[in-house]
């Protein structure tokens, strides 16, 4: 499942920095069509951290934010289509919080591209393989969090 | 209760600029219930200038807390402590509240957090609307529970305006005329005669105008 010593290798072996993702999975979806992918032996970014969560709607403003504050280099939200929440209203309610933190990663400079919400079910593990992709490369694109390298230079002076 | 908003990450972030230690400070009680200042909303604005100022390469040292009430000493007392350690307070209370944070810690620069709206009520979920002036002389009792000294645009006494329509204000479509809501709010109780007596003009030297009111209750001095 989580591989978690997998990101050092692909960061230190290569020498070069690789984007970080984390994928919040709603256990009724995303989890499950992350899972298919798996099965199915489909190919998807090594980048991408999975942590499942109850719904989406679970998932608390603090949580992405901390995120980001701690150097993560991306955030997937990846819920249930729009009206088949298992919680009714979760998958919603995820949407507005996501959209009102992508605002403030403007202002923080942070920048809001680096956080993306995406809604499939759970037979769709193309889906799930299209958007870790996708949102891998738009990180990739917009280079290191700002928060990182901050803190490299902080560590730096420091030393 | 209090109502206010939160003011931007940017505004909060210049305004404590010059900083470089900084207690923000919640209040329990008005403004956790509108969702502005409470113990949730400290953390997400902590997350936000925190990592704001990192970006710009001037760290913060952040510590939050939140009291039931920033409008009273006897709760205010609690922050002394964390006080002491800072630079500067933000305080996310309304604007009696940084006010209070403000004499009661004399040497430290206390900031505020929020924009300070209205006496209002919940509508429906993260929807409040103004209900009271504090006008100083309440009419209520005249208008069927209903001020039209808050919600009629034009502070009308005796009758609508010609702009009011069945459910609208003229000012605005979304905003019902006050009006009407007295007057249906009368014909239910059965107290339409209330609106044959002529309201002469309001006395307004009981409202802010002349400067800060204040209450002295002599029955209650110590």
């Amino acid at each position: 499942m989580i591989q978690t010593d997998r990101e050092e290798t692909t960061a230190t072996v290569a020498g070069a920095w690789e984007p970080q993702v984390i994928a919040f999975c709603c256990n009724f979806c995303a989890y499950a069509a992350a899972d298919l992918a798996g099965a199915k032996r489909m190919q998807y970014p090594v980048n991408v951290r999975i942590i499942l969560t109850p719904c989406t709607g679970k998932i608390e403003m603090e949580h992405i934010l901390d995120a980001f504050e701690k150097g993560i280099d991306g955030i997937l939200v990846a819920g249930c289509l729009e009206g088949g929440c298992h919680f009714i209203e979760g998958n919603l309610r995820a949407r507005k919080r996501t959209d009102r933190i992508r605002e403030m990663l403007d202002e923080i400079g942070v920048g809001s591209k680096r956080l993306k919400m995406v809604n499939f079910s759970a037979a769709e593990a193309p889906a799930f393989v299209r958007h870790v992709t996708e949102i891998v490369e738009t990180v990739r694109a917009l280079g290191p969090n700002p928060l990182k390298k901050s803190s490299q230079k902080e560590s730096a002076v420091e030393a | 209760m209090i109502v206010a908003t939160p003011k931007s990450v940017t505004e909060l972030k210049n305004t404590i600029a010059q900083h470089g230690k900084v207690l923000f400070v919640g209040c329990g009680t008005c403004v956790t219930v509108c969702l502005a200042g409470g113990e949730r909303e400290v953390g997400i604005a902590s997350y936000a200038v925190r990592m704001a100022r990192k970006i710009e390469g001037k760290p913060l040292q952040l510590s939050q807390m939140t009291i039931e009430r920033q409008c009273e000493n006897e709760f205010i007392k609690d922050v002394a402590e964390e006080a002491a350690k800072v630079d500067a307070i933000v305080s996310f209370a309304c604007g009696a509240g940084v006010q209070a944070m403000a004499e009661r810690f004399p040497g430290k620069p206390v900031y505020p957090a929020l924009n300070t709206q209205f006496l209002g009520i919940l509508e429906e979920q993260a929807v409040w609307t103004e209900k009271c002036l504090g006008c100083g002389d309440c009419m209520l009792a005249q208008f069927g529970g209903i001020c039209p000294v808050t919600r009629c645009a034009k502070r009308m006494l005796n009758g609508p305006c010609g702009g009011s329509t069945e459910k609208h204000c003229e000012v605005s479509a979304d905003r019902p005329c006050a009006w009407q809501l007295i007057y249906k709010r009368l014909e239910s109780v059965g107290q339409l005669d209330r609106l044959d007596a002529i309201m002469p003009p309001k006395d307004w030297s009981t409202a802010w105008y002349s400067g800060a009111r204040q209450v002295v209750r002599k029955d209650h001095r110590v």
